[in-house]
This record gives structure tokens, C-alpha cells and sequence, in this order.
């Protein structure tokens, strides 16, 4: 009975008014944020709310990453074949070629600890611990010269590295960008001018046969 | 001799030769079939009883269409778990695209997810953090609506100049669904939103974790947790038990396996929306959440994969639509862009959806480029391919929507090419 009435009584104090608050359909089930925590894994990018305690070296970070990522991504982050390269790339966004990688291209560097401790090695996702994760991640921010050999790293010293494509995006959608106007009659005039006619001769289109 | 093709046919039977039959039949159709002044013939499927009901329970194309199917390019990605499979637009009619054919796009597999256990939780700024289980979701109100969803890099192969020899890798990065849920809208009154919630972060339950940041108007505007996919629960690699559906958006935001949604005050610059799906312009800056799909448009038949058989009556046939609402005209030109005619539109002309146009043309057997422009009801016009390049370089990746040629050959062949 006292309990029942404590309830009610924190309930007024913070102002729960039944009709403009609760749940419309009173569906689902009430969860902690102990509950939650083995799925709230999110870091924020732009300041890295979210990065967990735990500390890692760039030394222990090479070996981790030898062991479990060189296989794909390169002894140095170059990328193995096509997998995917980890390093390089700083100023060819302009080019022809461009590459994008951690040190070219990623804003934020928190973004890097959040995107390797959820999904990689790729074939065992989630599988680092957080003191893993923050030496691999400093291991590769070594790779693109964003940390020195013997560098470690925490939530408060990964927050702090500035991404050198930080200030590369522009945020908001500008299109649309071109404003075509329907012209119905006599539009061009002269011979059809072909701009690219490989699609057939470059032969990188798969058959069309069923899969057996 | 009739005999004798009937006992071939019979034995390609028995040797276990669905598939060689499958090769066969038009041949023999041709051959028996009313055609060149011969006797139609009674056939032997005629003859005898065929299989009864459920001897497929979960019935299954015709043995006759197993061409129609996804495929992926197998050099376009090192892993088929990171990957993508294109839908076979070349066999498609009207606008709902079959579940099983709808284009694939994982990042890490297809997981194996029993409903029972999955669970959705809403959880950061709501006034009371929720799990839902899938019983819960399918008790609240529900909504059925069409829509298109479009990989950004659809025809991303194309920026540079024409790649790819078919319709199927050069657009099949595109489905059209029915997709049966509750509005997001309807979960987040559930949790109620504090007024600092301008942001959510969606996650999947997949390898990938998939995540990515949507803001809130759209969050309470159209979107959909949806369960159900042409009908049926959503196919496995399609996100069951449960995906959101951002109609209009780019299809990297309509998180398939959804576990999880996390309102927070701005976007979280996730992988996937930093070093991915942001589009690189020839300065070297990249444009940041450019969710909506902006009006497309291409001709499916004829097609590279459908050539031109003989001079005469062809109805060109094609797919327009825009993430900003509903197609407006199609206009199509046989003469590259130098003259152009309406398309009859094929009703239902729905909002971000899939919409049919058809032009009734006559081949002569000379070459020809078709081309077909779409025009959404904000009056938007489908750009050629040398005013984007104009306006974004060739660097961007995502976000092509240029008018697509296709340039009939006399031999009534036909190449995807690209046009000034
Ligand atoms: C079996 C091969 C493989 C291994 C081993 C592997 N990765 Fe990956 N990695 C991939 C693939 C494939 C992708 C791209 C996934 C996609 O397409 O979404 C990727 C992507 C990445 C990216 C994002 C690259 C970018 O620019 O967007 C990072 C960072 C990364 N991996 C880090 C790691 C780390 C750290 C490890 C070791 C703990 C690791 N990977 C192990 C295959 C691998």
C-alpha cells in the first residue's frame, strides 16, 4: 500500500498527466538502460559520445591487426587485392582516381572505433573487446600519420585527433543542381555525338545465364 | 518423324532434362505450332494429368523462367557478403517487382533471424526507452503503402560512360513493393519524443550492424517499420523480421533486420554516411545526406537483353519515379533526344513509386537511340548525363538519374551508350 502510494505520488511530481503523456496504446515492455546496454554500441562521430573507458598503444595495435585484419586489409592498410584500403589517399579527392580512405576521407576519427568494434574483422564482427578496439583504431590512425608509434589512446585522446578531411563536407542537399528544361521539337541539330560506346566491347557485363 | 521427336522428347525427360527441355521448347513450338502452314498439335501436356495442388505448397516460377533471375557482378565487389544483385527489370511487367527478385544490397550476409527473439528497442531521448517483440509491433495500427526502394549508386557504374551491356546492371538496383508495417510515428508516440529529439539513429541486427542517421521530420512523416513485403512476411534478404521503409530515400537507409532505433539531438556521421553514400564533387568536397532519390527514368524494353526480332509494331515500355512524389509525364524520343513525344502513363500513378509509361513506335529497321525523361509533379526534369557531369563531376558515385540511350543497331540489336 505504501509502496503503491510512493509510485503515484513520484508519478505527479514529474508531472505525468495521464491523458497527454502516456502511451496511446500501452504496447511493449519497459527496458533499462542496463537492459539495452549490450546493443547500445553507438559512438557519435563528431564528439564521441558514446566511447566507452579502456585505453589502447599503437604497439599492441600492429599486433592485433596483423593477426586479424592484414589478411584483407594490407600489412600497412594498403588492402590486399580489392579489399578494402585503410590508409593513403591524402589529396587525391580531386583526382581523376580519387581515394577515400580513413586518412583522406573520414571527418571524424571516433566514427573509425565505432564502424571496427561493430562490424569487424568482417568475419567475426563484435568479436574485439573495447581495449582491442582502441588499439587497432589507434594502429591505423599511426598508418595515416595521424598518431605517432608510440601513441596510446582513450575516449578523451580519440575525440581530440583531427580528421584532415574534417572540414570536407558540406552538409545539407543542394539539388536539386540542375534544372533541365523539356525541349519537345528539334532540339538538336547534326549528327547524334556519341560521348561512350563501350559497354559492349569493354566485356565486364556478366552473362545471362541462370546461376547453376 | 513425329515419333521420333516425341520419343526425344521424352527421354530429354527422363534424363532428368527439365533444364534441356527448357532450351527445347521453343524450338518445338515453332516447329508444331500452327506456324508455317503446318497443323497446330495437341500436346502431351494436354494428354495426361499434371501434378495436383500443393505439390509445389510454396509455388514457384515456371521451369521455363528460370532466366529470370538476380545476378551480381562479380567483379564489382570482393566479397558476396559486402555485395549486391540486380533485379532483372528486362523480364518485369507493371510495377510490383516479385519478392524473390528484388536487387540485394548486404554488408555483411543475410542473417538467420527467428522472430521470436528478435526484438526492437527505442530507446535516448524518449520519455520511456521500449522493447517491442514482433507480436507486440504487428498489434498496432497498420499501414500498407507502394513504394520504390533505389540503391543511390543505381547507374553509379555510369558516371565516367556507358559499362555495362544490359538494362539489369545498368538500373537493376531498383524494387517496387508493397510494404505492410506500423508508422514509425506510431512507435515514437509509444516511447514519447523529448522535445531535444531531432535525430535518429537506425540499426540492424545484421553482421554489418548497419547503421544510419534520419532526421525527424521524415521519421514522423512517412516512414514505416514494416513486417510484411507483397503480402508476406519480408523475405530474409530483404530484412526480415523487420526493416524501415524511408520511402523516396536512398535505399541504404531503409535499415533491413532493424533492432534498434536511438533518438539523439543530431546524426551520429556513421561509417555510412561519411566515408559512404556522401557524394564527392570535382572540387574534392562531398556532399552529406542527399537522401532523396531525385526522378529516374529508363526504357525496358526493347532493351540489350530484348533485341528487336523483326521490323514493325513495338510498344516501348518503361519505368519512371521520384522520391519527391508522383510522376508527372514521361516524354520518349527514338532520334536521341531531338524530338520527343508524351508516353501514355499506366495507372496506378502512385507517389514514390514505380510507374509504367508506353509508347506505341514503329521499327523500320534503321538504327535509332531511345531515350525516355521523366518529370515528377515538382516540375523537376530528368537531367542528360552531360548536365550532371557539368554540375557534379564524375567523381560522385551515387545519385546518377541521367536520361539512359539505348542505341538500336539495324541488326536490331541494341547498346547501352551514352549521348551528348
Ligand atoms: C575477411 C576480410 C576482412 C578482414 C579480416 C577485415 N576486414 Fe575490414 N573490411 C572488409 C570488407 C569486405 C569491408 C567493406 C565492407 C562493406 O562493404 O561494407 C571492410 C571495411 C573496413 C573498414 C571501412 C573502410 C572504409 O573506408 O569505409 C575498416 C575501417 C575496416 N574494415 C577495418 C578492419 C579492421 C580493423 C579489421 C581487423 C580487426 C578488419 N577490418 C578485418 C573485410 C575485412
Amino acid at each position: 500500500m505504501f509502496k503503491f502510494c510512493s509510485v503515484a505520488a513520484a508519478a505527479l511530481l514529474v508531472g505525468w498527466s495521464a491523458t497527454a503523456q502516456q502511451a496511446p496504446f500501452g504496447i511493449g515492455h519497459k527496458i533499462t538502460d542496463a537492459q539495452i546496454a549490450p546493443w547500445n554500441i553507438d559512438i557519435r562521430g563528431d564528439d564521441g559520445a558514446g566511447l566507452p573507458p579502456g585505453r589502447g598503444t599503437v604497439a599492441a595495435g600492429e599486433k592485433l591487426y596483423v593477426q586479424q585484419c592484414a589478411s584483407c586489409h594490407g600489412e600497412f592498410g594498403e588492402g590486399n587485392g580489392r579489399w578494402p584500403e585503410l590508409m593513403g589517399g591524402r589529396g587525391t579527392l580531386t583526382h581523376d582516381d580519387p581515394r577515400k580512405t580513413i586518412g583522406s576521407y573520414w571527418p571524424w576519427a571516433p566514427t573509425v572505433f565505432d564502424y571496427v568494434r561493430r562490424t569487424m574483422p568482417f568475419a567475426a564482427p563484435q568479436s574485439l573487446s573495447d581495449d582491442e578496439t582502441y588499439s587497432i583504431v589507434a594502429y591505423l590512425l599511426h598508418l595515416n600519420d595521424l598518431l605517432p608509434a608510440d601513441a596510446s589512446l582513450d575516449a578523451k585522446a580519440l575525440a581530440a585527433v583531427r580528421m584532415p578531411n574534417r572540414d570536407g563536407f558540406i552538409v545539407g542537399d543542394p539539388r536539386p543542381d540542375v534544372r533541365a528544361v523539356p525541349c519537345m521539337k528539334d532540339c538538336k541539330k547534326g549528327e547524334i555525338e556519341i560521348l561512350s560506346d563501350l559497354a559492349k566491347s569493354l566485356g565486364v557485363t556478366p552473362n545471362q545465364r541462370p546461376k547453376d | 518423324m513425329k515419333a521420333g521427336r516425341r520419343t526425344f522428347f521424352k527421354r530429354g525427360l527422363a534424363a532428368g532434362g527439365v533444364a534441356a527441355l527448357a532450351t527445347q521448347h521453343p524450338k518445338m513450338l515453332a516447329a508444331q505450332g500452327g506456324l508455317d502452314g503446318k497443323p497446330l498439335e495437341v500436346p502431351d501436356w494436354t494428354k495426361m494429368l499434371g501434378p495436383g495442388v500443393t505439390a509445389e505448397p510454396y509455388g514457384v516460377p515456371s521451369e521455363f523462367e528460370k532466366n529470370v533471375v538476380r545476378r551480381n557482378v562479380p567483379w564489382l565487389t570482393v566479397s558476396e557478403q559486402a555485395s549486391v544483385s540486380f533485379t532483372p527489370l528486362q523480364d518485369l511487367d507493371g510495377i510490383i517487382t516479385p519478392s524473390g527478385l528484388c536487387f540485394e544490397r548486404h554488408h555483411g550476409g543475410t542473417p538467420t533471424i527467428d522472430p521470436e527473439q528478435h526484438r526492437l528497442v527505442i530507446h535516448g531521448l524518449v520519455r520511456q526507452p521500449l522493447v517491442f517483440t514482433m507480436a507486440d509491433l504487428v498489434r498496432f495500427p497498420s499501414v500498407s503503402r507502394i513504394c520504390f526502394v533505389e540503391c543511390p549508386a543505381n547507374g553509379g557504374m555510369e558516371w565516367r560512360g556507358a559499362q555495362m551491356a544490359g538494362l539489369q546492371f545498368s538500373h537493376g538496383m531498383v524494387h517496387c513493393c508493397e510494404w505492410t508495417g506500423v508508422k514509425l510515428s506510431t512507435l515514437l508516440d509509444e516511447v514519447g519524443l523529448v522535445p531535444q529529439a531531432k535525430w535518429l539513429l537506425a540499426e540492424g541486427a545484421d553482421a554489418a550492424a548497419m547503421t544510419r542517421s534520419l532526421p525527424i521530420d521524415k521519421a514522423l512523416d512517412d516512414v514505416i517499420v514494416a513486417y510484411s513485403q507483397n503480402g508476406e512476411r519480408i523475405r530474409p534478404e530483404q530484412g526480415y523480421p523487420l526493416r524501415l521503409v524511408v520511402p523516396g530515400w536512398e535505399g541504404n537507409v531503409h535499415i533491413k533486420w532493424l533492432r534498434r532505433i536511438k533518438l539523439g539531438e543530431r546524426p551520429w556521421q556513421h561509417r555510412e554516411e561519411t566515408s559512404k553514400y556522401t557524394d564527392l564533387m570535382a572540387d574534392g568536397k562531398a556532399r552529406q545526406f542527399t537522401f532523396v532519390q531525385e526522378a529516374n527514368s529508363v526504357i525496358t524494353a526493347p532493351c540489350p537483353e530484348k533485341p528487336l526480332k523483326d521490323k514493325g509494331f513495338y510498344e516501348i515500355r518503361g519505368l519512371a519515379w521520384s522520391g519527391h512524389g508522383k510522376v508527372a509525364r514521361v516524354d520518349v524520343s527514338v532520334d536521341g533526344g531531338r524530338n520527343w513525344q508524351s508516353a501514355a502513363l499506366q495507372e496506378p500513378i502512385l507517389s514514390k513509386c514505380l510507374t509504367r509509361f508506353r509508347l506505341p513506335w514503329r521499327w523500320e529497321g534503321g538504327p535509332a537511340f531511345l531515350q525516355s525523361r521523366v518529370i515528377d509533379e515538382t516540375g523537376y526534369v530528368q537531367p542528360t548525363i552531360a548536365e550532371l557531369r557539368k554540375a557534379r563531376g564524375v567523381n560522385s558515385v551515387y545519385h546518377k538519374n541521367s536520361i539512359h540511350t539505348w542505341r538500336v543497331n539495324v541488326d536490331g540489336t541494341l547498346d547501352n551508350v551514352q549521348i551528348l
